[in-house]
């Protein structure tokens, strides 16, 4: 299970070095996208059978418990929020904050008649091999 | 009887980690019972459980007038700690194992334009909104237009152009409450507005950004979108810090000479 555990840190912590070197490189100091680029290194390792050849059998157990783990860290994120500062920001503060979710909320089936069609078909194929 | 609750206090602050685990277990289970006989399966437990999250954080920070939710009341820190971006971050990157690579390869060039135009869209928007309610300098109507970007790019961006602190306050409760916003209304709107696939989830991701927001929403909505949502909109803030004090603070100081 620990093998699991390391192999995700591991990846997040490429991950952000990546994202923390983009941010050097673009001077604004900051990570971009290092969460995006761990998601996607934990996918390539995942994904490769060389790799997952290596890793002691019970790794999944310590991936799995992790995922499982999202929510519950999501609902103690929430907890964390600072709501009071969203409801004391004033009009402008909840006007603008709101018009912004609306109108992605609008461009979401916009952007969705662009999405390829032939997605759920080839997952399907996918699943069938 | 005061040595007793002594103890518990004791107990509660020098364990605040483990206690944390206790009382998210305790909110998940309320949440699954009201999800199950109030609304009859219709909303989904975790979306009852971050909002009752959110009413605690608000609570909390009105006793302690800090800024950190519930968290700030110091027998709950542990909530501060299982919630934090840290940890976040690293549960985020666990929902990807299990996610279909194929599915990622097809929609990323669609997801690259929505989070193009989700960051440059969400700009204007909020800077009308600025402008409308009375504030004409570029640096202010750039501030705060960041933040609706999310609460980070806000005050990333006032204190690239020097706005004043009230800007950037404002421009941080305005990310704020976009976050929650996200949180609460996505699971409402999910199915109206298509969002039931990874690709819609990418695109969604892309659109609206905000990483706490996106991954909660999605998570009350259907957790098997999450990856897809998390990957586009991890993205969001960087691209937002890269473009707000410069590209598009050009434009509306342009626009407001």
């Amino acid at each position: 299970m620990i093998y699991g555990v390391a192999l995700l840190a591991g990846c997040m912590l490429v991950g952000s070095f990546i994202g923390n070197l983009l941010g050097l490189l673009t001077g604004l100091g900051s990570d971009i996208g290092g969460v995006g680029f761990a998601m996607l290194l934990l996918l390539i390792i995942t994904n490769s059978k060389k790799a997952t050849a290596i890793l002691p059998k019970d790794y999944e157990k310590g991936l799995n418990f992790w995922r499982e783990m999202f929510i519950p860290v999501i609902v103690a994120m929430s907890a964390s929020q600072n709501v009071v500062s969203a409801l004391d920001g004033g009009v402008l503060a909840i006007t603008a904050g709101l018009a912004v979710v609306i109108m992605a909320f609008i461009l979401v089936p916009v952007f969705n008649k662009f999405t390829p069609k032939e997605i759920a078909k080839d997952a399907e194929k996918e699943g069938q091999a | 009887m005061k040595d007793v609750l002594d103890i518990i206090v004791k107990l509660f602050t020098a364990n605040a980690f483990v206690m944390s685990f206790l009382i998210v277990g305790i909110i998940s289970l309320f949440s699954n019972f009201v999800a199950a006989k109030v609304t009859r399966g219709r909303i989904h437990a975790s979306a009852i459980a971050i909002f009752i999250a959110l009413i605690l954080a608000y609570v909390g920070g009105k006793v302690t007038g800090g800024s950190k939710g519930l968290s700030d009341i110091s027998v709950f820190a542990g909530i501060g700690i299982l919630g934090s971006s840290s940890l976040r971050d690293f549960t985020i990157v666990a929902t990807s194992y299990g996610a279909k690579m194929s599915e990622i390869k097809k929609c990323g060039l669609i997801g690259v334009l929505a989070l193009l135009t989700g960051v440059v869209l969400t700009f204007f928007v909020g800077a009308i909104t600025a402008y409308a309610f009375g504030y004409t300098d570029a640096v202010s109507v750039s501030t705060i237009a960041a933040g609706t970007v999310t609460f980070v790019v806000g005050p990333v961006t006032g204190a690239a152009l020097g706005a004043e602190s009230t800007v950037i306050a404002i421009s941080i409760a305005a990310g704020v409450v976009k976050s929650v916003a996200v949180m609460l209304l996505t699971p409402l709107f999910a199915k109206k507005i298509g969002l039931t696939t990874p690709g819609a989830a990418m695109v969604f991701g892309g659109l609206i950004g905000t990483t706490s927001g996106t991954s909660a929403g999605l998570a009350a909505t259907d957790p098997s979108l999450v990856p897809y949502g998390a990957m586009t909109a991890t993205f969001y803030t960087g691209l937002g810090c890269l473009l707000c004090p410069s590209v598009l603070y050009f434009i509306v100081s342009l626009v407001l000479r």
